[in-house]
């Protein structure tokens, strides 16, 4: 019981002196997994309603695929990509492996299947209920992604929440291609299993809490704008 | 109303696009280093880097990966510099022309942990007599599993000074966990077994709770790190000059100094000795 309260007094601690080393390590995680989760909407997005909108052969097949994918392991995701962007691999010549922006890519791919899967669920519902609606409009397929998204924003919401959380929480990915270095691509997941590993238990279980109150900061501030959204339908 | 999301949603990416690039333009002189884990849980690169930061403007990023691992990263090309613990292995990519030549940086040593109440009875006894009562106790036991170096020196012990073929002898006691050091250390805390570490790891390790040095200061428990320029011949993307001015520091009386320095509660972890060519 007293690990807890060590954790929660270190938490508050690291918090309340605005710890440099920690504001480092805080601001890229959030940079980083918000940057993939936003380049996962934006890919993920229109390919999950395209999904409910097309009808074409190996559709159902994909539709499997992409849900199976929400349980890509992060350690797989992190050695393809890690293989990809060695100097030995194909895309070795970049030269990006061990910074934010093999991070980035890594937490990409991992949030794409989840955003994909979401979208499509919400929107497959709504081309039952619009579609033919949108078409006897006017509207082709393709212009009706669009309308379908509009639709559904708060089903888009939803689906880059649940994308940003699965980029923030996940370790497995971001050790491998990022290295976990001092002040260029350590985040808070790497940190604490760093701390983990040095036995210093109650600050990894604070710096745990800290991540949850971010995680939970993240998702506050974007439910307040997707309130606003909604209001002003 | 949408335009406005979009526009947000623009910002954040255009705000992370902007931060990502300018850190990449932040830390254009920089080296990446392949080490072992006992180098950084022990705080030794947190105290040494700055040093050598101040000294030459050249950032060292530290990707932390058991000896054997960190090999395998420099046998990719994707680091500059490795900086490991185990000569044979070290030797081995030396003689595959991954490498261009080994330096001795430093030393100290690895130490024999176990319970304070030390079910086994090994408390004192020297390395090899210790492990065979284990062994034949079959007291738990957490072996790293992970090639790193101290995973390579507990199998030579085995094998060579106890005289056991630990791959064949194993049993349930025996717990391979193919994780970094301290996660063996937290292991065997939890669960009151033995496990064999180096020095550093375990003076710097925080959850020691009932755990204690049974056996140390055995000549066979050495411990020597080893610095190596990765082949820029077979890797051109490697940073020669760089990575060999880090080495060249490390080997300076400056840099053995700065090492030699180091120390927790007032007790020095690492020994330097560049100037030993046996080593």
């Amino acid at each position: 019981m007293n690990d807890f309260v060590t954790a929660f007094a270190t938490a508050f601690d690291l918090i309340g002196r605005l710890d440099p080393q920690l504001r480092d390590i805080v601001l890229l995680s959030i940079e980083v997994s918000l940057t993939a989760s936003v380049c996962a909407f934006l890919i993920g997005a229109p390919m999950g309603t395209a999904l409910a909108v097309y009808r074409f052969p190996g559709r159902s097949a994909l539709i499997v695929i992409v849900n199976a994918l929400l349980g890509l392991p992060p350690v797989v995701v992190g050695l393809v990509v890690y293989l990809l962007l060695s100097r030995s691999g194909p895309l070795g010549s970049f030269g990006i492996l061990f910074t934010p922006s093999a991070m980035v890519i890594a937490q990409c791919l991992l949030a794409l299947p989840i955003v994909m899967a979401l979208v499509h669920r919400t929107t497959a519902g709504l081309w039952a209920t619009y579609g033919d609606l949108l078409l006897n409009d006017g509207a082709n397929r393709f212009r009706s992604i669009w309308s379908l998204m509009n639709i559904g924003r708060e089903g888009m919401l939803t689906a880059f929440l649940a994308a940003f959380g699965r980029a923030i929480a996940e370790v497995g990915a971001i050790i491998i291609v990022g290295g976990n270095i001092q002040g260029y691509t350590r985040t808070m997941t790497t940190a604490i299993a760093l701390e983990t590993s040095k036995g210093d238990l109650p600050l990894a279980l604070g710096l745990g809490i800290v991540l949850i109150v971010l995680s939970m900061a993240v998702s506050g501030v974007s439910l307040f704008f997707g309130r606003g959204l909604g209001d002003r339908k | 109303m949408f335009s406005r999301r979009k526009t947000v949603l623009a910002c954040i990416a255009a705000i992370g696009a902007a931060y990502l690039s300018a850190q990449a333009i932040a830390q254009e002189k920089s080296i990446v280093v392949a080490s072992t884990t006992s180098t950084q849980d022990s705080g030794l690169f947190e105290y040494l880097l700055p040093i050598f930061q101040q000294k030459t403007g050249i950032a060292v990023k530290v990707i932390a990966q058991g000896t054997g691992q960190a090999l395998d990263t420099g046998r990719r090309g994707d680091a500059d510099v490795v900086f490991v613990h185990a000569k044979s292995a070290e030797e081995k990519f030396l003689a595959e022309g991954q490498g261009v030549k080994r330096n001795p940086v430093m030393y100290n040593d690895f130490v024999l942990i176990g319970p304070k109440n030390d079910p086994a009875g090994i408390k004192g006894r020297d390395v090899a007599a210790a492990l065979k009562t284990i062994k034949e106790k079959q007291a738990p036991f957490v072996s790293r599993g992970d090639r790193s170096g101290t995973h390579i020196a507990e199998l030579a012990l085995w094998n060579k000074d106890a005289g056991i073929d630990i791959d064949q002898q194993k049993g349930p006691w025996y717990k391979s966990i193919g994780q970094g050091m301290g996660a063996a250390l937290n292991m065997a805390s939890a669960s009151n077994a033995y496990v064999l570490s180096d020095r550093g790891t375990w003076l710097s390790f925080k959850n020691k709770g009932d755990l204690q040095i049974l056996v140390e200061g055995d000549k066979r428990l050495f411990n020597q790190y080893g610095v190596i320029l990765v082949n820029p011949e077979k890797h051109p993307a490697v940073k020669k000059e760089l990575g060999q001015e880090f080495i060249d520091w490390l080997l300076s009386p400056e840099g053995q100094k700065a090492i030699a320095n180091y120390k927790i509660n007032g007790e020095q972890l690492f020994y330097p000795n560049a100037d030993d060519p046996n080593a």
